[in-house]
C-alpha cells in the first residue's frame, strides 16, 4: 500500500467502526450490553445465534427475504434487458420522455404510498405473497436496470447487430447468444443494484406481508418488546444480514470495476 | 444516430405495465385523498385544495422542508467530494481492489432499520462505542437524545457511513475506464496532479458523478426509515425530515388528506430539481457523445 492510498485506508476504518461493533455485540449477553461499555465480549456466547438458527420464525424470515429479493432482481433484470435495448437503439414516439418517467418511480415518497400499496395488492389477492413484495420493489429497481444497462448496450456498436443480421441471425437469437453475453458485465451490475436495494427496502416489505411472506427486516423489530431490547438477538440478526450481500457482492466484484467502465453510467 | 422503430414499444412494454401497475394507481388513489376530508371508514367528503393552501401556509410544513433541505444539501456536499477523494486513492490493480469494493459495499447492504438502530447503540453515550469514547475518553459531553446539535452531528454522519461507498463505487468504475495511455501522455507534458484530475479524471467522471448526485439527492431528499429509527426525529423536532413529518400526520394522526396532500408537494418538488439535474445530465452526454 502507497501512501496515496492513505484516504481510503481511513474510510475503510470509518466503515469497519460500527460494523465492528455490531458483531462485537452479537456475541454479548444482552445484560453485558446494558451494564457499560467495553470493546470486547467479556463472555462469549453464541446463545443469539442459536436462536436465530433454530426458531422457525426467525430463520424464516431470512428465507423470505432470499426469495422475493431473487424474484425481484430476475424479474427486473429480464423486463429491463428488452426496454433498455429499445431505448438505445431505436427512436420512438416519446421515448425521452419515458424514460425520464421511469426515473420518477424512484422518487414517491413510499411513506405515504404505502397504505395505496396495500390495498392495491390486496385488491389483487396477492397480499402476503413474495410475489407482491417482488413486484412492488419493480418500482424504484426497474427504472434503475434500465438506466444501467442501456448504458452498457449504447456503448456496445450498431455494427454488431447488422453483422449478425447479415449472418442471418434472427432477433431472439441474436439478442440472447451474442448481445446479452456481450453486455454480461452490465448484467451483473445491474443484478448487484437490484439485489440491494430490494435486500434493504423496508416499508413496502413490511406493509405487503403479514406472516407467510414476513421478511428479516421486519422480524427483527420483534426483538423490541415490552421488557426491552433483546440487543444481543438484533445484533446477531443484523449481522446476519450483511451475509448474502457480500457473497453476492464478491461473485461481481470484477463485474463492477471492468463492466462500469464499458458503460457511460 | 438511433433509427425510428415505432415497433420499440413492443420491448419497452413488459416495463410499462409492470412499473404503471406500482405507480399510476396509488399515485391516483394518493390525489383521490388529497381532495377529500374522512371521519370513518370510506366516508368521505369534497374538500377541494383545502389542504394544499393550508399546508403551504403552515410552519410546520415550512420548518420540515427547511430540514430535508439543509439535511440533503450538507449530505450532498460531504458525501460527493469523499467519495471522489477515497475513489482516487483506491488502488487500481492488484488483490487490495476486491478487498476495497467488498468492504466499501458492507454498509449499504444492510437492512435500513438496522442501520439506524446499530448507529443508536454505537452513539450511546454509556455503552456504545462512539458516545463512550467522547464523553469518557475524550471528555466532550455528547448526547443526542438530548442536544440537537450532537443529534443532526449523528444521522449526517451515519448518511455519510452508509451512502458515501455509494458514489465511490461509482466515480471509481468512471476512473478505471481512463485508459492508461491519457497518464502517460499528461506526465510526458509535464502536468500536475491537479491538472491531471481537473482535465483528465474530472471530465470522465463527470457523467457518473451526475447520475451518484442525482442517485443521492432523490434518495437522501425520501430518507425515511433510518433517521427515523435513529433519533425518532427528535430531540424535540430538531431531526423531523419532511418524511418523517408525514408519516406523523399520515399514520400518527391519520390526516389521510392533508398527508396525501403533503406528498404530492414533495414529489413535485423532488420531481422539479431531479428534472433540472436530469437535462443538465443529458445536455452533457449529448456534447460528449
Amino acid at each position: 500500500m502507497q501512501k496515496r492510498n492513505i484516504v481510503s485506508i481511513l474510510y475503510i476504518l470509518f466503515l469497519l467502526l460500527p460494523i465492528y461493533w455490531l458483531v462485537a455485540m452479537s456475541f454479548k449477553t444482552t445484560n453485558e450490553i446494558l451494564a457499560g461499555f467495553s470493546l470486547f465480549p467479556q463472555t462469549w456466547t453464541i446463545e443469539n445465534y442459536k436462536t436465530i438458527f433454530t426458531d422457525p420464525t426467525w430463520y424464516w424470515g431470512y428465507i423470505n427475504s432470499i426469495i422475493y429479493v431473487s424474484l425481484n432482481t430476475v424479474i427486473s433484470v429480464c423486463v429491463a434487458l428488452p426496454a433498455a435495448y429499445a431505448f438505445s437503439r431505436y427512436r420512438f414516439l416519446g421515448d425521452r420522455t419515458l424514460f425520464f418517467w421511469l426515473l420518477t418511480n424512484r422518487m414517491a415518497p413510499a411513506a405515504v404510498f404505502a397504505l395505496p400499496f396495500f390495498q392495491l395488492y390486496s385488491s389483487v389477492s396477492l397480499f402476503d405473497t413474495h410475489l407482491a413484495v417482488a413486484l412492488a420493489h419493480c418500482l424504484f429497481n426497474i427504472p434503475l436496470a434500465v438506466w444501467i444497462l442501456e448504458g452498457f448496450m449504447a456503448s456496445v456498436p450498431k455494427e454488431l447487430d447488422e453483422t449478425a443480421y447479415v449472418d442471418g441471425y434472427s432477433f431472439l437469437r441474436f439478442f440472447t447468444t451474442i448481445f446479452i453475453p456481450t453486455i454480461k458485465a452490465g448484467v451483473g451490475v445491474a443484478a448487484f443494484f437490484c439485489f440491494m436495494f430490494s435486500w434493504v427496502e423496508l416499508l413496502l416489505a413490511k406493509t405487503l406481508t403479514a406472516v407467510a411472506a414476513k421478511p428479516i427486516a421486519a422480524i427483527m423489530t420483534k426483538t423490541a418488546s415490552s421488557a426491552g431490547y433483546e440487543l444481543g438477538l438484533l445484533a446477531a440478526a443484523g449481522t446476519l444480514t450483511i451475509i448474502p450481500g457480500a457473497i453476492v457482492i464478491y461473485f461481481v466484484r470484477n463485474y463492477i470495476a471492468k463492466g462500469f467502465a464499458m458503460g457511460r453510467v | 444516430m438511433r433509427a425510428y422503430n415505432q415497433k420499440a414499444w413492443i420491448f419497452v412494454l413488459p416495463v410499462l405495465l409492470l412499473v404503471a401497475f406500482n405507480a399510476l394507481i396509488p399515485i391516483m388513489t394518493v390525489v383521490n385523498y388529497s381532495v377529500q376530508e374522512t371521519f370513518g371508514d370510506n366516508v368521505f367528503f369534497w374538500q377541494g385544495l383545502d389542504w394544499f393552501e393550508q399546508l403551504l401556509r403552515s410552519d410546520r410544513f415550512h420548518a420540515a422542508l427547511g430540514r430535508q433541505f439543509l439535511f440533503t444539501g450538507l449530505i450532498l456536499l460531504i458525501e460527493i467530494p469523499l467519495g471522489v477523494a477515497v475513489a482516487l486513492s483506491m488502488p487500481r490493480k492488484g488483490i487490495w481492489v476486491p478487498v476495497c469494493l467488498v468492504t466499501m459495499a458492507l454498509p449499504m447492504l444492510i437492512p435500513w432499520n438496522v442501520v439506524g438502530a446499530m448507529w443508536n447503540i454505537f452513539t450511546l453515550p454509556d455503552i456504545g462505542l462512539l458516545g463512550y469514547f467522547f464523553n469518557n475518553v475524550l471528555g466532550v459531553s455528547y448526547d443526542m437524545t438530548q442536544d440537537p446539535l450532537a443529534a443532526w452531528i449523528t444521522i449526517v454522519t451515519m448518511d455519510v457511513w452508509h451512502w458515501t461507498s455509494l458514489v465511490v463505487l461509482l466515480s471509481y468504475a468512471g476512473l478505471v475506464s481512463i485508459p492508461d495511455d491519457y497518464y502517460r501522455a499528461a506526465r510526458i507534458d509535464g502536468a500536475s496532479n491537479f491538472a491531471v484530475f481537473r482535465y483528465i479524471q474530472l471530465p470522465k467522471m463527470k457523467t457518473v458523478l451526475t447520475i451518484a448526485i442525482l442517485l443521492r439527492f432523490m434518495d437522501s431528499f425520501n430518507i425515511y426509515t433510518e433517521p427515523f429509527v435513529l433519533t425518532g426525529g427528535g430531540p424535540g423536532n430538531s431531526t423531523t425530515l419532511l418524511s418523517i413529518d408525514l408519516v406523523k400526520i399520515a399514520l400518527g394522526q391519520f390526516d389521510l388528506g392533508p398527508a396525501a396532500a403533503m406528498s404530492l408537494i414533495y414529489f413535485a418538488i423532488t420531481l422539479l430539481v431531479s428534472w433540472v439535474f436530469y437535462s443538465v445530465m443529458n445536455n452533457q452526454s449529448d456534447e460528449a457523445g
